[in-house]
């Protein structure tokens, strides 16, 4: 069975096996590298970001080759590729202006209830200590 | 020999391509019996089949438009209490929205003609059309089942009121339901085309040589596919918040009802563009053709498509200016949302050039070509006036905003979708309607619309809010709402005659010619209606706004090709006429 | 590209082969036509979860807290295996539309038969977490959130909310009045942005589930030892971060206390179980419908029905399977890991 990169069938290119084997080895070496690194939480003073930046990285590596390699984006025609980014980068437009406009509007957030919201709490559990305590207060 | 099922041979004699139609086999007749419809692969028959559908849901949301309307002529309200209410304008927006702009244009007439156009058999997927064809009707069921649920929540369906258990029970899940599988249809649609226009066109037709219909759906399948799976998961977050309660957008259990406004909205802004880019492409033919002039531009209205599309994607938050949403984002959106703005304006400047100095016919579908550009400029226009954040604080969730909208969306898209309709109705059934009818059912249709909706930007500005069923009687407002209810029954009076006209036509209209306006993009080039494999032979293709190589044929009323001008492609055959 | 061969009596060639559709002129053409129509699809699918994505970054973002407690509650071991489990199936199903398009069909359908394997490998190991879940009393919506108490809610209000109460009961201009003066109270709140104050932590003096400092009595070292300083809301003190990580680096299993039980756990800690639940949920039906897909696919090669020359539903399958496994390569560490 030939195995070069460049086998054709009836309609299209030809994966080689080897090729798909040696793939698969690779990415679950990569699966096995994040679960390690996650457990290292200790280096680094910013570790919460650096664990998120690393782990979020790898998956990246791995989405992209299984998308190159399985899902054979490496020998179709580049417009498939571009469907393919195109549709991450409207993801990654929705999410970011989302984050953004979350961010921003934190800091005017008051806390605790509107008068009236509250007003109705109390109203509730009034009721509720002048009658039975089905909901009495938590047991700390 | 005919012989049922769609992947079987037809015998369709070879005729020279500008003769008149005859009795033959076209695909009204090619297979009878409703199984032959039901089950049909052929992309006329599911045009049609969804052609009817729309205009059925036309008339359900015109009959609570218009209940809407009554019950505004007095300040405390005629008909309705205030739960009524809320749910006859929810019902006439969802069903509007869902079950006819939206698929309006792409689904009727774009599967009828698309590959037509493309001189192709059929689209990409015939199955997958077909099943979106009833994947719709599944969704349509669900929808409208919503009005015996009492839905109340408005089409935006907000939260915290659509998760509130204390409203309309039984309305929510069925309608976001309905509305999940009418996403999924619009999707398979998109899928389609885009692999269709990709895929099928013929020898000679590059991109810049397609008709601009063709680019309008194309920009139009790009948006379905990309924005509507959002409104999938939105709409499915929103039923399983509602059914079981856990949290994301409910801010008493630490939801973020803000967060279900940008979901929607990143679907719902596209979503405009989907009902009214293929109106702009209906427009294009329309202006073309009935000047019998080139179409000026053409490539600026071509990219003017896709600009659209691209920048339809980062202007949604122009719908929470009041909402909550951060200053930083609202100044960010208002400013793209000007933007967005500038290739809509090429693309009405470019029909103007093309109707100057044109040979214009006073046809039905050039009253609504014209009708298009009038009413969509002041859409437009007062688009712009709500993307300034200051103004738009005082004219959010007025009448000045419904008008603008309507004026959008009905005012354009849908007299896109009649106008096409009007031009391609004797391609589609073979039979031309009376056109005097159709220039009076357009004057009442154009009167009725502007008193209907020029008012309500005056009840906007004056403060009068959008989804109440009684106002004040001493603010003012009677007047312009009168005027706008009558307007709305002329509107009806003229949509009633138009469906008359039609309807007479299919019974005792003219047989139509394969040409009856001149037109020179390839569905022109087939017999009326079209036969059951749209060409017998491969048509010729060539630049689809060039219509000097036409004349006008008394003896079969339509126009043909001059014997003086020789086919693209077979030049060499020419041989100078005697 | 254009061939319709049109016969003098009008009839048409069919030279078509029986899988070629009649609107095609060659399978090369219909083969790269299902291609791009399956990754339009893709796209689509992409999107959907793209929301659900979004839901997350946003919350993660406000309540990174929620995460990093609700994480803990989640077995690393069994994700990573489940991982594993779905590239290998990956692997099998590639390999499935390499032997199609070489006309190996025995060995398509022991791939197919590997890759169904696979599926429901990754079912039966969701279906043991999710049950443990479920047995532990974490579920989506409302498990263990409890209604803040008037007494433990974040300002006091009560002097406020009664003369508000009295005014709105004297009429409506008297009820504004108290509210102007509500808002003005409010007004004079410290005015560091809540960031600051920790968003959604309540007032100096109230722990996070409502307790005040007396009740608390916490010794932060102690505490230390299950959960790290930085979800307890102390960023600068990095010895007692080292103390946890240290504690955790030696190999006694740490108990934890159920969320229930815990009067530490972050304010709306069910959060974390919903949009797990929500996101794993969601790709969990994709799995089983593409176990579906490929156990149809299974029983039409089966049937003869495919070939080297024709292979397209096998290929388009795969591309099915290989996007639900791209999902779950960004669902493991967005859960499990971070």
């Amino acid at each position: 069975m030939s195995s070069h990169e460049h086998e054709h069938g009836a309609v299209g290119h030809i994966v080689p096996i080897k090729l798909l084997v040696i793939t698969c080895i690779a990415l679950l070496i990569l699966t096995a590298v994040t679960v390690w690194v996650a457990k290292l939480d200790f280096e680094d003073l910013r570790m919460g970001e650096m664990n998120i930046l690393v782990a979020m990285g790898v998956a990246v590596v791995k989405c992209t080759i299984v998308a190159l390699i399985f899902m054979h984006l490496r020998w179709d025609r580049s417009f498939i590729g571009f469907v393919f980014i195109g549709s991450i980068l409207f993801v990654g437009l929705f999410i970011g202006l989302a984050l953004l406009d979350t961010k921003e509007y934190q800091p005017t957030m008051v806390p605790g209830n509107s008068p009236q919201v509250q007003l109705k709490l109390d109203a509730l559990h009034a009721a509720q200590a002048a009658g039975e305590t089905k909901h009495g207060p938590t047991e700390h | 020999m005919t012989v049922e099922g769609d992947d079987s041979m037809t015998t369709t004699e070879s005729r020279p391509l500008d003769a008149p139609a005859l009795e033959v086999d076209n695909y009204l007749t090619y297979t009878r019996g409703i199984r032959s419809w039901i089950l049909t692969l052929d992309h006329k028959r599911i045009g049609v089949m969804y052609l009817i559908s729309v205009l059925a849901c036309f008339l359900l949301g015109g009959i609570f438009a218009l209940l809407v309307r009554t019950q505004l002529v007095v300040p405390d309200g005629l008909i309705m209490s205030q739960d009524e209410y809320n749910q006859a304008f929810t019902i006439h927006g969802g069903v509007m929205v869902f079950l006819v702009i939206i698929p309006g244009i792409p689904a009727a007439l774009g599967n009828f003609i698309l590959p037509i156009m493309l001189g192709a058999k059929d689209v990409a997927f015939p199955r997958l059309n077909l099943f979106s064809y009833w994947l719709w009707v599944l969704g349509a069921i669900f929808l409208v089942s919503a009005i015996f649920g009492g839905l109340d929540t408005g089409w935006t369906f907000y939260t915290p009121y659509s998760i509130d258990q204390n409203s309309a029970m039984g309305g929510v899940i069925p309608a976001v339901t309905g509305a999940f599988l009418l996403g999924f249809a619009s999707i398979f649609t998109g899928m389609n085309f885009i692999v269709t226009i990709h895929r099928l066109r013929p020898d000679g037709m590059t991109w810049f040589r397609m008709p601009l219909f063709l680019w309008s759906l194309y920009a139009t399948a790009v948006i379905q596919v990309l924005a509507t799976p959002v409104l999938g998961i939105t709409l499915a977050l929103l039923a399983v918040e509602r059914a079981f309660g856990i949290g994301i957008f409910n801010p008493a259990l630490g939801g973020d009802p803000v967060l279900y406004q940008h979901f929607f909205w990143f679907y719902s802004h596209p979503a405009v563009y989907i009902m009214v880019l293929p109106a702009m492409g209906v427009v294009s033919e329309l202006i073309a053709v009935h000047s019998h002039r080139h179409i000026f531009g053409y490539a600026y209205i071509a990219w003017s498509s896709v600009a659209i599309a691209i920048f339809s994607f980062l202007v949604w938050g122009h719908h929470m200016f009041t909402s909550g949403q951060s200053p930083l984002m609202s100044v960010i959106f208002s400013f793209i949302t000007f933007s967005v703005a500038i290739p809509s304006g090429i693309k009405v400047f470019n029909w103007l050039a093309t109707m100057y100095k044109g040979a214009i016919s006073w046809n039905t579908s050039m009253f609504y070509g014209m009708g298009f550009i009038v009413l969509f400029i002041i859409g437009g226009l007062t688009g712009l006036y709500l993307g300034v954040i200051s103004v738009d604080v005082h004219l959010h969730d007025t009448y000045f905003i419904v008008a603008h909208f309507h004026y959008t969306m009905m005012g354009s898209s849908l007299i896109g979708f009649i106008g096409g309709l009007h031009h391609w109705w004797p391609k589609i059934t073979g039979k031309m309607f009376n056109e005097n009818a159709g220039r009076i059912a357009f004057m009442l249709f154009f009167v009725g619309y502007n008193m209907t909706f020029f008012t309500q930007f005056m009840l906007g500005s004056h403060g009068m809010p959008r989804r109440y069923a009684t106002y004040p009687a001493d603010a003012g407002f009677q007047t312009y709402h009168i005027i706008s209810t009558i307007g709305s029954y002329i509107m009806a009076i003229g949509f009633f005659t138009m469906a008359g006209y039609f309807i007479a036509s299919l019974f005792v209209g003219r047989k139509a010619a394969a040409n009856p306006w001149g037109g020179r993009s390839l569905e022109w080039q087939c017999t009326s209606p079209p036969p059951h494999d749209n060409f017998s032979e491969q048509p010729a293709v060539g630049d689809c706004y060039d219509f000097s190589v036409l004349r006008w044929d008394d003896e079969t009323n339509g126009y043909v090709w001059r014997e003086d001008v020789a086919h693209p492609g077979h030049e060499s055959e020419h041989t100078a006429s005697s | 590209m254009s061939q319709l061969h049109v016969h003098p009596d009008g009839s048409e060639d069919h030279g078509h082969p029986e899988h070629l559709g009649h609107h095609w002129n060659d399978s090369v053409q219909q083969f790269e036509a299902g291609k791009l129509g399956m990754w339009l699809f893709l796209a689509t699918e992409v999107l959907l979860f793209g929301g659900l994505f979004c839901a997350y970054a946003v919350w993660r973002a406000n309540h990174p807290e929620i995460f990093k407690y609700g994480s803990q509650f989640l077995s690393t071991t069994w994700g990573a295996i489940n991982t594993g489990v779905l590239l290998t199936s990956s692997l099998t199903m590639a390999m499935a539309v390499t032997y199609a398009a070489r006309g190996r069909m025995t060995a398509v359908v022991v791939c197919l038969l590997l890759t169904l394997m696979g599926a429901a490998g990754f079912m039966a190991i969701k279906y043991v977490e999710y049950s443990h879940k479920f047995h532990e009393g974490f579920y989506p919506g409302m498990s263990f959130y409890e209604e803040p108490h008037a007494s433990e809610l974040w300002l006091p209000l009560e002097e406020t909310a009664a003369v508000v109460k009295a005014a709105t009961l004297a009429g409506e201009e008297a009820g504004s009045v108290a509210l102007a003066a509500e808002m003005k109270t409010r007004a004079e709140l410290p005015t560091e942005p809540a960031e600051a104050q920790g968003w959604n932590k309540p007032a100096a003096g109230i722990g996070p589930a409502g307790l005040t400092t007396d009740q608390q009595n916490i010794d932060m070292a102690e505490m230390s030892v299950f959960l790290p300083p930085s979800v307890l809301g102390n960023l600068e003190d990095l010895d007692a971060e080292l103390a946890y990580a240290e504690h955790h680096a030696a190999d006694e299993p740490v108990v934890l206390p159920h969320p229930l039980q815990d009067p530490d756990r972050p304010v709306n800690a069910q959060k974390f179980f919903t949009i797990y639940f929500l996101m794993t949920g969601l790709h969990g039906i994709h799995v089983i419908g593409g176990a579906v897909v490929i156990t149809w696919l299974l029983i039409l090669t089966l049937r003869r029905r495919f070939g080297a020359k024709y292979y397209t539903p096998i290929d388009l399958g795969g591309l099915y399977w290989h996007i639900v496994d791209v999902i779950w390569i960004f669902l493991f560490p967005l859960f499990y890991l971070i």
